[in-house]
């Protein structure tokens, strides 16, 4: 126990401080506002992975570490859609995802927001559409934003998060 | 017998040869019987000059190194005898290359494996006639019933709770332990081995990179391998010292991650939070020395993308150091915190023999002493040198596999300082001449899950006949099911994390 408490008082707090020019510092800021306005509380977002390569999956693991702290700006991921504001879905979107990703969406109560991840959650990616790919996340449920990227960066996707819960 | 392919990059060449349908059956159970593996099982059709019909490739990995077996199959009735009873992974390739190609191993598991219902069960997508319509009706999968008194079935997924690809579990339990699992895989199938025959040679490699976007450096350096022979192109030094450097540090990413994953997956969030923050900081940097935080696009035919300056492979080479003492550092506190060893010590455990007899392959199997390493194994360049050490335990539980990543990542730091030590001066990459049309080449490369492999056929004017990618998932998939029983309910994600296997990888 006592060195779980030196680690942590060795590594000590990492969340970035918010310099008042720099973009991501506005973006916070920013998401706590509209947050509270469009939903009132904190956003909980469903990930559904309809056909990635598991690599924007990666990065959106990112957004829980200390740096991009996401959890510190109000938002959550949940295990349910049930439980969720945001579908935050990564794609393309594989044809034996179709009706998994169509039934999640309908288990997602109003409001609702959706973003489509990377470039393939964006158009199918290199992957395109085919016998096997159904391309676009837009092409199986409707969708609010799209962050592209391949895979997008933490910082494109709380820009994404963010515009999407603005677009309320 | 066809000739030896030469491998330029300093590894012992690939055998090539061709065996007929009862040959194969013998040549399998004499290479398992010496020790051998197989590596990969796929088909073909054959078109243009000669007979129509199907091959059925067969590759192997015996003590001299890499085997690649064609077998002719009848263009009307394509069968090839089932090898699952002497090489058990060769069950659900044996399975996708029915659905895949239309050839059927005879007495085998009939069920579809990867296709689901975007295709129907009289067309196959590899063929170079087109799919044309879905089948209408959703078939129903038999999933394997087991029965008797207070036997329950859990279904998961695809959809999973966290943020993990999808894929279905159906669990066959008795109040909280575990009877059976049964996977059943597919989901995430983008159809990558038809799209590989739409793109040119150097297009591949972009695709290539996004099998399993965790291997992406796995991935791109076995299909560049591979495009490189087809291309008789040698890469310049630097450019397979760097190669080695990004595949090292996609080991040391992922093993940060995965270790973080675990602690969180055994209620210790700490374990996470500090894991999770020294893989950012790989990531950081890997961005700051090379262009971005995930080398998708680094590694090109004939070569590597980012050059990096001396004074970034400076700030390698002491970031390095700094991530040894703490993952030391963390590694003390995880081996010391009770409540955790008591979730990871009996866990999930595979016996070494059942994993030499299922064929597990990587860190899974490195974990269940079975020492397969390509870079100690199979070696090219710059691995020829670098006298890698294997790591292996025997365990073969949760516990096991933990400290297989934690004394991999001490390995690889060592390596990377090695790396950047003797990093060559000079260009990064070589073009490419044009390929040989029909010419083949494999790659093979110990990617951070296992040995990731390749196999690719030019076609005219530098495209892409045939590409078959092989994720060392494949191997480590069944074994989970049998690691399982007799575990409870709750701890699967604990034991599923510490396989950690692919699904994108794995469904092509």
């Amino acid at each position: 126990m006592l060195r779980v408490l030196k680690q942590i008082a060795h590594v000590g707090l990492l969340s970035e401080p918010l310099p008042a020019h720099s973009d991501e510092a506005r973006l916070r800021e920013a998401l706590h506002a509209d947050i509270a306005r469009v939903f009132r509380r904190a956003v909980s977002i469903r990930q559904v992975d309809a056909g990635s390569c598991n690599g924007c999956e990666l990065e959106i693991h990112a957004l829980e570490n200390p740096y991009y702290n996401l959890q510190g700006a109000g938002i959550r991921f949940v295990a349910s859609p049930r439980h969720a504001d945001l579908l935050l879905v990564t794609g393309p979107v594989s044809r034996h995802m179709v009706e998994a990703l169509r039934r999640t969406y309908d288990a997602t109560p109003d409001p609702k927001r959706v973003v489509a991840v990377g470039e393939c959650g964006a158009c199918g990616g290199i992957f395109g559409e085919s016998y096997a790919s159904a391309g676009a996340v837009a092409n199986v449920i409707p969708v609010d934003v799209v962050v592209r990227g391949c895979p997008p960066t933490p910082t494109a996707l709380l820009q994404g998060i963010l515009a999407a819960v603005r677009a309320g | 017998m066809n000739p030896q392919l030469t491998a330029p990059d300093g590894r012992s060449p690939c055998r090539r040869s061709t065996a007929d349908r009862g040959e194969l059956l013998a040549l399998c159970a004499r290479t398992a019987a010496a020790g051998g593996r197989l590596v990969s099982l796929w088909a073909s059709e054959r078109v243009g000059a000669g007979s129509p019909g199907f091959m059925l490739h067969v590759a192997l990995q015996d003590s001299v190194g890499l085997h690649v077996v064609g077998v002719e199959l009848d263009a009307l009735s394509p069968e090839y005898p089932d090898l699952s009873a002497i090489f058990p992974v060769a069950e659900r390739l044996q399975r996708a290359a029915f659905d895949l190609v239309g050839v059927r191993a005879i007495a085998g598991d009939t069920r579809p494996w990867l296709r689901h219902d975007a295709w129907s069960a009289t067309t196959f997508p590899l063929r170079h006639e087109p799919v044309t319509s879905a089948p209408d009706v959703s078939e129903p999968y038999a999933f394997v019933r087991v029965a008797g008194d207070g036997v329950h079935e859990i279904p998961v997924g695809p959809v999973h709770a966290g943020i993990i690809e999808p894929g279905h579990f159906r669990f066959s339990v008795v109040g909280e332990k575990v009877l059976r699992l049964e996977e059943r895989l597919g989901y995430v199938h983008k159809g990558i081995e038809k799209r590989f025959e739409d793109l040119s040679l150097e297009q591949g490699a972009r695709l290539a990179a996004r099998i399993s976007g965790d291997s992406a450096v796995a991935f791109s350096w076995a299909y560049c391998m591979a495009a490189e022979q087809v291309t008789n192109t040698l890469p310049p030094p630097r450019a397979a010292w760097l190669r080695a450097l990004f595949l090292e540090r996609e080991r040391l990413a992922n093993h940060l991650g995965d270790l973080g994953a675990l602690g969180n997956d055994a209620g210790f969030a700490f374990g996470l939070t500090q894991f999770s923050r020294l893989k950012e900081d790989l990531l950081r940097a890997n961005a700051h020395a090379f262009g971005a935080r995930y080398l998708f696009d680094a590694i090109i035919p004939g070569g590597v993308a980012p050059d990096p300056s001396a004074k970034a492979m400076a700030e390698l080479s002491g970031e390095a150091d700094v991530l040894e003492g703490e993952v030391a550092a963390l590694r003390k506190i995880y081996d010391n915190h009770a409540g955790m060893q008591d979730r990871f010590v009996g866990a999930g455990e595979l016996t070494v023999q059942l994993a030499g007899l299922l064929g597990v392959i990587g860190i899974a199997g490195r974990a269940s002493g079975q020492r397969w390493d390509l870079r100690c194994d199979s070696p090219q360049l710059p691995y020829t040198d670098l006298g890698v050490q294997r790591v292996l335990r025997t365990q073969g539980d949760v516990a096991a596999r933990v400290a297989v990543r934690f004394d991999e990542i001490f390995e690889s730091l060592r390596l990377c300082r090695q790396l950047l030590a003797t990093m060559p001066e000079g260009p990064i990459a070589t073009r490419p001449a044009d390929a040989r049309a029909d010419a083949s080449g494999f790659g093979w490369i110990e990617g951070w899950r296992g040995p990731a492999f390749v196999a690719l056929t030019a076609g005219a004017g530098n495209s892409i006949a045939r590409c078959h990618p092989h994720d060392p998932s494949w191997h480590n998939w069944p074994a989970l099911e049998h690691a399982v029983i007799g575990n409870i309910v709750p701890d699967f994600p604990l034991i599923n994390k510490s396989f950690n296997l692919s699904y994108s990888g794995h469904d092509l």
